[in-house]
């Protein structure tokens, strides 16, 4: 990262010691960038929400490099921020070291557990949603084969990866799934242009229905998908206003909620693990005007279906992360 | 492996290496000259935001073509003043470049679009199409050669088409021409071309301005049209893999066209088949992105010989004591 991104993060590092009153609550954006129309999109989106309802302001900080995310995090701490939210596993080390330190700050991480008395651990059940938006996307496959692109190659990532081949396979077993990941660095949450590289990689094998799940990256499958005339399904934001009609939908996990109800919560948030699962309205496959025309009947009530099961717990769908093995291939 | 995935692989190639094409030609003029460009990263990154931006604003692909060059040339330009007029030093005025361009395409686009630096997406006119070359329809059922036309050879964008005219021309201006003569002469020996009566300022300058319009189509490829807009880093460190093709190549076009692609197909295939299995031998991920920059480091270190640069290159021209 270049001179001039280090002196805008100390210039916001300044700022942001400058003189703070009342506790403002803060989020911190992961490597993505807060634009990354993803996953740390919907975090703005939920502080957004919450600014307009109370009227209050909030603080933010888009990290440039990994050797940011202590720097930022003790000097929000430091500054009084409270609470502090964080998207992204990336931080958990980090966190686990800085949360004693701050005993009286309240720290908020999205998708990964810190076991610390001060902290909040937001975990989503993504392979339940990835699974529902698997028996989407087996469904509106033609040639039985369907695609996923994962961002950077880490256990998350295949609990989306694993969940979606699970439902994949629920509709159709002989299908097969094409995987593949952007890259092994956090770089790869914004590469676009390898994303979309990728992506034609899996049309010319037979692909027709595409998953994303690689934060910035996915931008560029979601293109590369409607160029080449196929649906392709997003991830974390509702994406499919991004190529109308084209985007069968998207796996939406509510991370817009999280933030919301921590910094609704202020300085009383609970500390533990919190568990945003389909039941909870964590997870759920997007419904709205733009992917209307591909949803057919038939799909709807396999969701729901599928949705009430997982629900009652006749469904079982293996979450990759807990022996990091996947049932299916 | 069957035909079809082997042609699939060229044609991810292909996508891959033009941008490396373009700018290891574009490094080819500058270093021929006796100027040292690391650079070409910044120069196509600013190319890139650049074209992003004005094809978005005016929807117009060809217009974004001409505002990525123009921007390249004046960073070329920057380096030019630098390192020719004030005789710095080469290798830390492309370093800077690369930081301005780096910082530089960040803040403007957060001024103008408020998007964090990014360029909101383009579509329609605002991106190069893919050009579908006469016949690609018709040829389609010719057995192989129909699939290799139609799938390789047709269906790029119009800059793919550019980089690979590209390398014959640089090659007859650089071996065929007396300007090239001139150009090839200055960056060995630049007070001999100062003798003989050519400007050797004007010469250097000329070969700066050639690889900023080189680097400006690299940028705008990527933009406008692998891509559909400017993201942060969008060329994450493709200038220096072109640099490295280029004393791969030996500072020779028709090398260059060989190196660009083969480190296109390296990233084509790690791309495709990120784990292997062999038997009980089980290759993963990682190592297979790594691929490309281990076997980048074996043919540098074993299989080119003796690359040798312009012998006046990263030196200034001082006509007098």
């Amino acid at each position: 990262m270049s001179c001039i991104t280090k002196f805008l993060g100390a210039g916001a590092v300044l700022a942001f010691t400058a003189g703070v009153a009342a506790a403002e609550p803060a989020i911190i954006y992961d490597l993505g960038g807060k634009y990354d129309k993803s996953f740390n999109e919907a975090a703005w989106h939920g502080a957004q929400r919450w600014a307009k309802e109370s009227g209050k302001k909030f603080r933010e900080v888009e990290i440039q490099s990994e050797a940011q995310r202590e720097q930022v995090l003790k000097r929000l701490a430091q500054s009084g921020a409270n609470p502090i939210a964080m998207t992204g596993f990336a931080f958990a080390d980090v966190l686990n070291k800085v949360a004693p330190e701050f005993p009286k700050t309240k720290f908020a991480i999205v998708d990964s557990v810190v076991k610390q008395p001060n902290v909040q651990s937001i975990v989503f059940t993504e392979e339940q949603g990835s699974y529902l938006v698997g028996i989407m996307a087996a469904m509106a496959s033609k040639t039985g084969t369907v695609g996923f692109i994962g961002g950077m190659d880490i256990p998350l990532i295949h609990k989306f990866e694993c969940g979606y081949a699970q439902g994949v396979k629920s509709v159709n077993a002989k299908d097969k799934v094409i995987v593949n990941y952007t890259g092994t660095t956090p770089a790869a949450w914004n590469d676009p242009v390898k994303g979309s590289e990728l992506a034609k990689g899996q049309i010319s094998q037979g692909a027709d229905v595409i998953y994303a799940a690689a934060g910035g990256t996915g931008v560029g499958v979601l293109q590369a998908a409607a160029d080449g005339k196929i649906l392709s399904i997003g991830v974390d934001s509702d994406q499919n206003y991004l190529h109308p009609g084209q985007v069968l939908t998207s796996m939406t996990k509510r991370v817009d909620n999280a933030i919301y109800n921590v910094f609704k919560a202020g300085a009383n948030l609970k500390p533990g693990v919190k568990v945003m699962d389909l039941k909870a309205g964590g997870v759920a496959p997007a419904m709205d005007k733009y992917n209307a025309k591909l949803v057919t009947p038939a799909m709807k009530a396999a969701v729901d279906k599928a949705t009430k099961g997982i629900e009652d717990g006749s469904i079982k769908v293996h979450d990759y992360t807990t022996d990091n093995k996947c049932p299916v291939e | 492996m069957s035909f079809d995935t082997i042609v699939s692989i060229l044609d991810s190639t292909i996508r891959l290496g033009t941008p490396l094409l373009l700018a290891c030609l574009a490094g080819l003029f500058s270093e021929r000259s006796g100027i040292f460009d690391i650079g070409l990263e910044g120069k196509m990154l600013v190319a890139a935001f650049f074209s992003a931006a004005v094809a978005y604003v005016t929807g117009n692909a060809w217009l974004g073509l001409l505002a990525g060059i123009a921007s390249s040339m004046v960073f070329a330009f920057i380096h030019g003043l630098a390192s020719i007029t004030f005789r710095g030093n080469q290798l830390i005025s492309g370093v800077a470049i690369n930081m301005l361009a780096s910082g530089i395409t960040v803040l403007i686009g957060q001024h103008w679009f408020h998007l964090g630096g990014i360029t909101p997406a383009l579509s329609g006119g605002a991106r190069f199409q893919d050009v579908a070359l006469p016949f690609a329809q018709a040829l389609k059922g010719v057995p192989y050669l129909g699939l290799v036309y139609d799938q390789l050879i047709s269906g790029h964008s119009v800059l793919v088409y550019v980089g690979f005219l590209c390398v014959p021309a640089t090659w007859w201006v650089l071996f065929k021409t007396r300007f090239g003569l001139r150009l090839r002469a200055v960056g060995e020996n630049p007070a001999a071309v100062d003798t003989a009566g050519v400007s050797v300022v004007a010469l250097r300058y000329s070969a700066i301005a050639i690889a900023g319009i080189l680097c400006g189509i690299a940028g705008t490829y990527l933009s406008c049209s692998l891509a559909a807009g400017f993201g942060r880093e969008m060329t994450a460190g493709r200038g220096y893999i072109a640099l490295a093709a280029l004393i791969f190549a030996k500072w020779r076009p028709w090398y260059a066209l060989g190196a660009t692609m083969l480190f296109g197909l390296l990233d084509a295939v790690s791309n495709r088949y990120q784990t292997i299995d062999i038997g009980m031998l089980h290759i993963p991920n990682q190592f297979m992105s790594a691929v490309p920059f281990i076997l980048t480091v074996v043919i540098l270190a074993g299989f080119v010989g003796k690359a040798i640069p312009p012998r006046a290159g990263g030196e200034p021209y001082v006509k007098e004591r």
